[in-house]
């Protein structure tokens, strides 16, 4: 290797204007490129966010193709286009007939590791849950994420009652409506599912029974 | 300037092999172990931290003389930081799902002292050229690192490379070894692996040296 050329320093310190100058300019710089960047790139971020959501609903509510957000506004469900900061909201999901088919319901709470956040599909008139899909968490790789990953799991929601309420059970002793086998190894991420939905259902169903009875 | 053609492919060879960023000088293990638990996150990872450090090196060396010497490292980060944030909303845009896959550590690369090290040490006392040949050497050894410790790690923990499923049903997964003690592990045997070859090839030397002095 080549000796190194030592960095050239002036003969006189520079003073501070140059040194705040400099930084000032770096920051104007970087600010502008992060900035153009951001903006490019919105689009493309808001549409994926808002096409996986979709998709979510459309799978929790088999027989759907069309979604709207209801919010709970002054004792009933309102449909909105856009979502107020601190609401609460649900889908509605419509067959192409226009008829509501039923319900996705997001919720989220504490799992093994981080929040579980979740969205699963609710037939008011049967008072089933039909489908559940995980929209984010941080379970343990190979134990707790199999609440996504493993299919039979997941299938545990397709049918299921909520009344009095759901329950997680020992994997392989599921005998009842409202029970669901709990993954051997990850007891805590599987009961976390079913209590996020327990919740969930606590806060949103007398106000879907509202709904129904106009 | 055949002396000085020499030079460049040293200065880009010794980042692969002799001064490798994470085999040798240890450097950036916080990404190093936390995402590569499979061969396409350190794949994406490595790729991540090859932009920004490529582009970092050739503009620290362009702007060398312009920076005062005060205020350089802040520069640096200000230059390291508009990278990984330009880096971090691409990923987001074009490849959402590994994106969410490792979550917070791209804006931790940032703070990924294998970077700045170069910076510091190599970019702003050298060539442009020189700077950008070393950054892709760097670059290119970082990824290889994390590329060697992920298909490893996804091949034991999942039986699979790059998601395909290599052995049959009856392999039982180390779940081990894609959770945070694997790469302890697998890095712990790679650095063996690597000290091991170092130190066998620097005894063939000595050994052919030895033979050269008696011939004569």
């Amino acid at each position: 290797m080549k000796p190194q050329t030592p960095q050239t320093v002036n003969a006189t310190e520079p003073g501070s204007a140059r040194l705040v100058a400099t930084l000032g300019f770096a920051g104007l710089l970087s600010g502008l490129i992060i900035v153009t960047v951001f903006e490019v790139t919105l689009p493309t971020i808001t549409a994926y966010k808002a096409k996986i959501l979709q998709e979510a609903v459309f799978k929790v509510l088999p027989g759907s193709t069309r979604l709207q957000r209801l919010v709970y506004r002054e004792e009933k469900l309102a449909v909105v286009e856009e979502v107020g900061k601190e609401e609460e909201f649900v889908f509605g999901g419509y067959n192409p007939e226009g008829a509501l088919v039923g319900y996705a319901i997001p919720g989220s709470g504490p799992g093994f590791q981080d929040i579980i956040s979740l969205l699963y599909g609710y037939l008011p008139i049967q008072r089933k849950v039909v489908g559940m899909e995980i929209l984010e968490s941080r379970e343990t790789p190979g134990l707790g994420d199999k609440i996504y990953k493993d299919a039979a799991f997941v299938a545990n929601f397709d049918a299921l009652s909520i009344d009095p309420e759901i329950v997680a059970v020992k994997m392989g002793s599921k005998s009842a409506p409202n029970e669901v086998d709990a993954i051997t190894g990850a007891t805590i991420s599987s009961k976390a599912v079913v209590r996020i939905i327990n919740q969930a259902n606590q806060q949103w169903l007398q106000r879907l029974k509202i709904q129904q009875g106009e | 300037m055949p002396e000085k053609k020499r030079d460049t492919y040293q200065e880009f060879i010794k980042g692969l092999w002799r001064d490798n960023p994470a085999f040798v000088q240890v450097l950036g293990m916080c990404p190093m172990l936390a995402v590569t638990n499979s061969a396409v996150n350190a794949l994406v990872m490595g790729g991540a931290t090859f932009f920004v450090l490529v582009a970092s090196s050739f503009f620290v060396s362009s702007l060398k003389n312009w920076i005062p010497k005060q205020v350089r490292i802040s520069t640096y980060i200000i230059i390291i930081a508009t990278f990984v944030t330009v880096t971090d909303f691409t990923l987001q845009a074009l490849m959402p799902v590994v994106h969410k896959e490792l979550g917070a550590f791209i804006p931790l690369i940032v703070a990924n002292c294998m970077i700045l090290g170069r910076q510091e040490a190599f970019a702003s006392r050298n060539s442009v050229r020189l700077a950008v040949v070393d950054a892709l050497g760097m670059a290119s050894g970082f990824l290889f690192a994390l590329f060697s410790l992920g298909a490893v790690r996804e091949l034991l923990g999942e039986g699979a490379l790059f998601g395909f499923k290599l052995f049959s049903d009856d392999f039982e997964p180390w779940v081990i070894m894609i959770l945070p003690p694997g790469g302890f592990i697998t890095l712990g045997l790679l650095l063996l692996l690597f000290n091991w070859l170092k130190e066998r090839k620097d005894r063939l030397v000595a050994q052919l040296d030895e033979m050269e002095i008696e011939a004569r």
